[in-house]
């Protein structure tokens, strides 16, 4: 081995390494059972049974959830975050308390005490069923995580554009939301947009809350469809739903990283 | 311009101290500018020159003395200071044009938006604004489409859109490639003409000689020198003065 130039090593240790996944593939594509995956995992038939609720109420469903939850998220993040940096004392000291409790708390403890906690404690529940109390519970959690992204981006821009803009005559709160904003979300587009997929799937804790056949989601419908087929092909179907949701989304954050950090 | 005439100067300051935590960086400063007169302020950097003008619209709290800006004391507590602000015209050394909007919107964003004015009268004069500074053409434009120069030519027709009483100019060539310092001066030279009340802090010392009624020379947080361009520039009297103006022609 001592006489070999390091380009001769190079070559030796990457041969050996293509030699050692092609034995591990082979090995698993002889061992493995394939007809029982195939049955188990992806049966064409039990497949076609999902067709066509699987899109027409579980992915909708996941969607409507996702977008409600978003959007609750995103108007309470954004005043959180402007809290936050409020000059303010007790206002500032709430948005801390509320986005290190909850961003501290698991998302599921959230949805159950505002699923099932405050209709004990008050007989009284947010409106809407599961729809509702699980948008209103992810958007709780989603605004905590949120509130920060939105600061940050408040805070990356420039302090000459609050000066430039207080200094045309402009009020602290016509410089933030006319100004300020404006640039702040363009750079926070894509952590936002990160934070969306992590949103839908988070959707799949909606489960505790209870479901009708008509508002369950991908995860709960899936779930329950693979336990009266006693098979587990629905959640090879549910997995490959989500990914043509949370995929494109995901290459679009790359895109727009990539773009903005050109812009700069 | 503004309705009121107010025959004293268009800015008054008295006995200004202003400290950054234990720093202090103005030290009992008297100051003026005429209605109609252009004042350059020089100095070493960290003389205050920038602090002094940034205290004059406020956007540095000073800790005591006064500041009156056409007679109103903008460090009043209970002084508008937004609406006194609208008087002053601010330029600054980074131009800090508003990069989401396009030209003609940053010119029109602060008479619409606080001076409440009609929008097509606001783009009609922000149209004669840019004219001026020779932009007409790039009313569409994103700021992050023009040169440093233009950015500037464009924060100073932004500056006038609000019928300013007054403008302020802090080292407004400073971060300029050498070749777009002339375009700017050129503006500048121009508004020194037709009567702009100004205060410019500036290391173009030649630019000051031409344009200045009056220069001030600032060091170590107070006012060293002060008079004609003829007698600091050229006669300066102390030593700081002096080396100041001698290291500058080193360059």
């Amino acid at each position: 081995m001592k006489n070999l130039t390091p380009r001769q090593r190079t070559r030796i240790y990457v041969v050996s390494m293509y030699t050692l996944a092609a034995a591990i593939a082979l090995f698993v594509g002889f061992a493995a059972d394939w007809e029982r995956i195939g049955r188990n995992f992806f049966n064409t038939e039990i497949m076609r049974d999902m067709f066509p609720d699987v899109i027409l109420i579980a992915a909708r469903n996941t969607i409507i959830y996702t977008a409600l939850s978003f959007t609750i998220g995103l108007v309470l993040a954004l005043m959180l975050a402007l809290m936050r940096l409020s000059s303010i004392g007790p206002f500032r000291a709430f948005a801390i308390a509320y986005i290190e409790l909850f961003r501290g708390l698991p998302a599921l403890i959230t949805l159950i005490f505002i699923g099932f906690g405050i209709p004990l404690a008050f007989r009284w529940s947010i409106p809407g069923g599961t729809l509702g109390a699980g948008s209103v519970g992810l958007a709780i959690v989603a605004g905590a995580y949120m509130a920060e992204t939105i600061r940050a981006g408040i805070e990356a821009v420039p302090k000459g554009q609050t000066e430039a803009a207080r200094s045309l005559g402009m009020s602290k709160s016509r410089t933030m939301f006319s100004i300020i904003l404006p640039q702040a979300f363009r750079i926070i587009i894509p952590p936002l947009t990160n934070e969306l997929v992590l949103l839908i799937k988070d959707t799949s804790l909606f489960f505790v809350l209870g479901s009708t056949p008509g508002s369950k989601e991908l995860t709960k419908f899936s779930r329950d469809f693979m336990n009266s087929a006693k098979n587990a092909t629905p959640l090879t179907v549910a997995a490959i739903v989500y990914l043509i949701i949370t995929l494109p989304l995901t290459f679009l954050v790359r895109r727009l990283e990539k773009s903005a950090a050109k812009a700069r | 311009m503004n309705d009121t005439t107010f025959d004293g100067p268009a800015i008054a300051v008295r006995d200004l101290h202003k400290s950054f935590d234990e720093l202090e960086v103005l030290k009992g400063i008297d100051f003026h500018v005429d209605a109609g007169e252009v004042v350059c302020v020089i100095g070493p950097s960290g003389s205050g020159k920038s602090t002094l003008l940034r205290c004059i619209n406020r956007l540095e709290e000073s800790q005591s003395g006064q500041i009156l800006i056409e007679g109103e004391d903008i460090t009043h507590p209970d002084a508008d200071v937004d609406k006194l602000r609208t008087r002053i015209g601010m330029v600054f050394q980074q131009f800090n044009l508003f990069p989401h909007l396009t030209v003609l919107k940053n010119l029109t964003i602060g008479p619409t938006g606080v001076l409440k004015r009609d929008k097509s009268e606001a783009a009609d004069y922000a149209r004669e604004m840019l004219n001026r500074v020779g932009l007409a053409d790039k009313i569409d434009a994103y700021p992050s489409h023009l040169s440093g120069g233009q950015q500037q030519r464009v924060a100073i027709a932004r500056a006038l859109c609000m019928q300013p009483d007054m403008m302020l100019f802090d080292e407004p060539t400073s971060a300029l490639d050498p070749e777009l310092i002339g375009e700017v001066l050129d503006v500048m030279r121009s508004l020194a003409d037709e009567g702009m009340t100004m205060m410019i802090v500036t290391h173009e010392i030649s630019f000051a000689h031409e344009v200045a009624d009056r220069v001030v020379f600032m060091d170590g947080g107070v006012v060293v020198e002060e008079g004609s361009p003829a007698d600091v520039l050229d006669n300066p009297q102390t030593d700081r003065a002096k080396q100041f103006l001698r290291q500058l022609d080193e360059h």
